[in-house]
C-alpha cells in the first residue's frame, strides 16, 4: 500500500498515464489495425478515407466512453459498498441495472422505441425511478436507512424488475431481439452523441462524489459514531444514493448493464491507496477507466474477428475476483 | 451552568416505551454512572442524550437549551459520545481515526487547521497511543482498541463525554486501565463524563454520582456510599446480597449471594 501522500499523489499519476495508455490502444487496437500515425492523422485531419472513419466514430467513441463508464462505475461501487458497508455491494443493490432493463422492455415491448438515443433515456429514468423505490421502502420505520434494510429492500426489488423484464420478454419475442443486445452491456457500437448526452451528469456527479468523500469517511464508522460527530447522516446517504443513480444509471444508459468494475475496483484501489474516501474515490475513478478499457480490448481478441460484449469479459474477470473477496472475508472472521 | 439535563423525557421503541417522564439532571465536572438491570433502558437513555435518539416526549437540555433545536455540529463541539463496540473501516489507521474527531470542526474552507493538530496529538498522549498512530485498529489488542476510540472522542475536545459500556468484552486489567484513564481526565481537566456500566463494584469505585435505573425511570441516584444498599440492588437486578466496603478504596462494595463453593463457614464479614 502507499502509505504518504506524495507516493499516492505519484501512484495517481502515474494510473492517469496508464489511462491515457489504454485509452490510446482502445483507439489503435482491433480487427482493423491502426498505425498510431494514421490515428493521429484521423484525429486532427480527417480525410474521409476508411481507415480515419473508422477512428474517429467508432474507435474514440468507444475509447472515451469505456473510460467514462468504467471510472462512473467504479466510483458508484465504491459509494454503495461505503452506504451499505458491505464489500460486495455494487450498483445492482439499487436495483439499477433491474430498473433500467424493465423500463427498456416495457418501451420496446408496448411504444416500439428502437432508437438508441431514447432507450438511453429510458434505462437511466428506469435506474433512478428502482434506486428510488429502494430508497424509500429502506427509509421507512424507525432506524431509518440502515445498511442492512438498503440491502434488502434493493435486492428484493431488483429480484421483482428482474422477473417482470423476464416474463414480458417470454411473451414477446420481437422485443427479445432487439433488446438482447442492449442487455447484454457493451461500449461499442454507440455514437459519440450518446456520451455527450449523459457527460453532464457524469461529470457532476465525479465532482459531487469527491466533495463528498470526507463525509463518506465519517460515514463509515457507522451511524452512531457519526451521528456523534455531528453529522447528518440522511442527508450524506441521500446524497451518496443520488450520486450512485447519476453515475450507474448514466452508465446503464450509455453502455447497458456491464457487471462486477463496480464490485472490484474498490477493492483494488483499496489495496493501492486505502480506506480514506478522499484518495479511494479517485483511484477507483482511474482504476475503473483502466480496467474497462481493457477488458474491451481483450473484448475485440477472444473471438477474433467476432468481438465478445465488454460485459461479459467483466464477469469472466469478475467472478473469481468475487469469490476471492468472499472467502478472504470468510478467513478474517 | 446547567449542563446536561432531561425533562419528563419519555423515549420508547416502536409501542415499547422504554423510559417514561424521566427527570435528570447530570453534575458538571464528575463522573456519572447509569446502572441497572439488562434492558432497563439505561443505553436508551445514554444515547438520548446524546441525541443519537429522537425522544418521544419530553427534552433533553444543554445548558438550558434543547438539544434537538440545535445544529448537531455544534452539539458535537461541546459533548461527545462512545457508542457500544464501535467498528472501525478495515485498515484505517489510529491516526486516521483520531483525525475523525475533529469533523465538527471541519467547514469546506478549512479543512485541517493547526489546532486540529494540536487537538490530535494531546489525544493521542493523554491515551498513550503516540507509538501506534500509524498501526490499524484493528491489529491492536481489544483494550488498546478501546483506548483509540476514547482518543478520537478527546480530539473533539468536548465538556462532555459520554461512553456506553466503555469496558465490555475487555479482561479485568484492562477495565481498570480504561477506568483509570477516565478517572484522570476527569481529575485533571475537570470534563464531564457520563457512563453506562455493568460492573456494579467498579461504579461504586470511579462513580461521584451513580444512576440506578428500574421502571423505566430513576430509582435512586446519589453518592455510591449513600445509596448502595441491600434493598437497592434487591430492587434494581432482583438480586440477594450482601453490603460490605472495599478493603483498599472503602467504597460500597456488593456480594452477591447464590451458589458456589463456600470454604468460610462463618457469615461473611460485614
Amino acid at each position: 500500500m502507499l502509505a504518504t501522500n506524495r507516493q499516492k499523489m505519484v501512484g495517481l499519476i502515474g494510473l492517469l498515464i496508464v489511462l491515457l495508455a489504454a485509452m490510446w490502444m482502445s483507439i489503435v487496437c482491433g480487427y482493423t489495425d491502426t498505425s498510431w500515425r494514421q490515428a493521429v492523422a484521423a484525429l486532427i485531419d480527417n480525410n474521409g478515407s476508411n481507415a480515419h472513419l473508422v477512428v474517429a466514430t467508432v474507435r474514440l467513441p468507444r475509447a472515451l466512453i469505456a473510460a467514462a463508464v468504467g471510472a462512473s462505475l467504479a466510483m458508484a461501487g465504491a459509494l454503495m459498498q461505503a452506504l451499505t458497508r458491505n464489500p460486495l455491494a455494487s450498483p445492482g443493490i439499487f436495483g439499477i441495472n433491474a430498473g433500467a432493463g424493465f423500463f427498456i422492455v416495457v418501451m420496446v415491448t408496448f411504444f416500439s422505441i428502437s432508437s438508441l438515443q431514447m432507450l438511453s433515456w429510458v434505462a437511466f429514468m428506469g435506474a433512478a425511478m428502482a434506486a428510488s423505490i429502494v430508497f424509500v421502502i429502506s427509509a421507512a420505520g424507525k432506524d431509518g436507512l440502515t445498511p442492512l434494510k438498503m440491502t434488502l429492500a434493493g435486492t428484493a426489488v431488483a429480484a421483482l424488475f428482474a422477473s417482470l423484464t423476464q416474463g414480458m420478454l417470454a411473451m414477446n419475442e420481437k422485443a427479445l431481439e432487439e433488446v438482447l443486445f442492449w442487455l447484454a452491456g457493451s461500449v461499442a457500437g454507440r455514437k459519440l452523441e450518446l456520451l455527450a448526452a449523459v457527460f453532464p451528469y457524469l461529470a457532476a456527479a465525479w465532482i459531487g462524489t469527491l466533495l463528498l468523500a470526507r463525509h463518506v469517511n465519517i460515514l463509515m464508522m457507522g451511524d452512531d459514531v457519526a451521528k456523534g460527530l455531528g453529522q447528518r447522516t440522511n442527508l450524506i446517504k441521500a446524497a451518496a444514493a443520488l450520486l450512485v443513480v447519476l453515475l450507474a444509471g448514466g452508465s446503464v444508459a450509455v453502455a447497458g448493464p456491464i457487471g462486477f468494475i463496480g464490485i472490484m475496483v474498490p477493492h483494488m484501489a483499496r489495496a493501492l491507496a486505502g480506506v480514506d474516501h478522499r484518495w479511494l474515490l479517485p483511484y477507483c475513478a482511474l482504476l475503473g477507466g483502466i480496467l474497462l478499457l481493457m477488458a474491451d480490448i481483450g473484448a475485440r481478441y477472444v473471438l477474433m474477428p467476432r468481438e465478445v460484449p465488454v460485459g461479459i469479459v467483466t464477469a469472466l474477470l469478475g467472478v473469481p475476483f468475487f469469490i476471492y473477496i468472499a472467502r478472504r472475508g470468510i478467513a478474517a472472521k | 451552568m446547567h449542563g446536561l439535563q432531561a425533562k419528563e423525557l419519555t423515549l420508547s421503541y416502536g409501542e415499547a416505551i422504554v423510559i417514561d417522564r424521566l427527570h435528570l439532571t447530570i453534575p458538571k465536572g464528575k463522573i456519572t454512572v447509569f446502572i441497572g438491570a439488562n434492558g432497563c433502558g439505561k443505553s436508551t437513555l445514554l444515547r438520548a442524550l446524546a441525541r443519537l435518539l429522537k425522544p418521544t416526549g419530553g427534552v433533553v437540555l444543554l445548558d438550558g437549551k434543547e438539544i434537538a433545536k440545535q445544529p448537531t455540529k455544534e452539539i458535537a463541539r461541546r459533548l461527545a459520545i462512545l457508542p457500544q463496540s464501535p467498528m472501525a473501516p478495515e485498515g484505517l489507521t489510529v491516526l486516521q481515526l483520531v483525525k475523525q474527531g475533529r469533523y465538527p470542526y471541519q467547514t469546506w474552507f478549512k479543512q485541517w487547521s493547526d489546532e486540529d493538530e494540536r487537538a490530535v496529538v494531546r489525544a493521542l498522549e493523554a491515551t498513550g497511543l503516540a507509538e501506534f498512530a500509524e498501526r490499524p485498529v484493528d491489529s491492536l489488542s481489544g483494550g488498546q482498541r478501546q483506548r483509540a476510540w476514547i482518543a478520537m472522542t478527546l480530539a473533539q475536545e468536548t465538556d462532555i463525554i459520554l461512553l456506553d459500556e466503555p469496558t465490555t468484552y475487555l479482561d479485568l486489567a484492562h477495565q481498570i486501565d480504561i477506568l483509570d484513564l477516565l478517572f484522570e481526565l476527569n481529575a485533571t481537566e475537570q470534563r464531564t463524563i457520563v457512563m453506562v456500566l455493568h460492573d456494579l463494584n467498579l461504579a461504586c469505585r470511579y462513580a461521584h454520582h451513580l444512576v440506578a435505573i428500574r421502571d423505566k425511570t430513576v430509582y435512586a441516584e446519589g453518592k455510591p456510599e449513600d445509596i448502595i444498599s441491600r434493598q437497592l440492588v434487591k430492587d434494581v437486578f432482583q438480586m440477594d446480597c450482601q453490603i460490605s466496603y472495599d478493603p483498599i478504596f472503602g467504597t460500597p462494595l456488593c456480594i452477591p449471594y447464590g451458589k458456589g463453593r463456600r470454604i468460610l463457614q462463618k457469615e461473611g464479614v460485614s
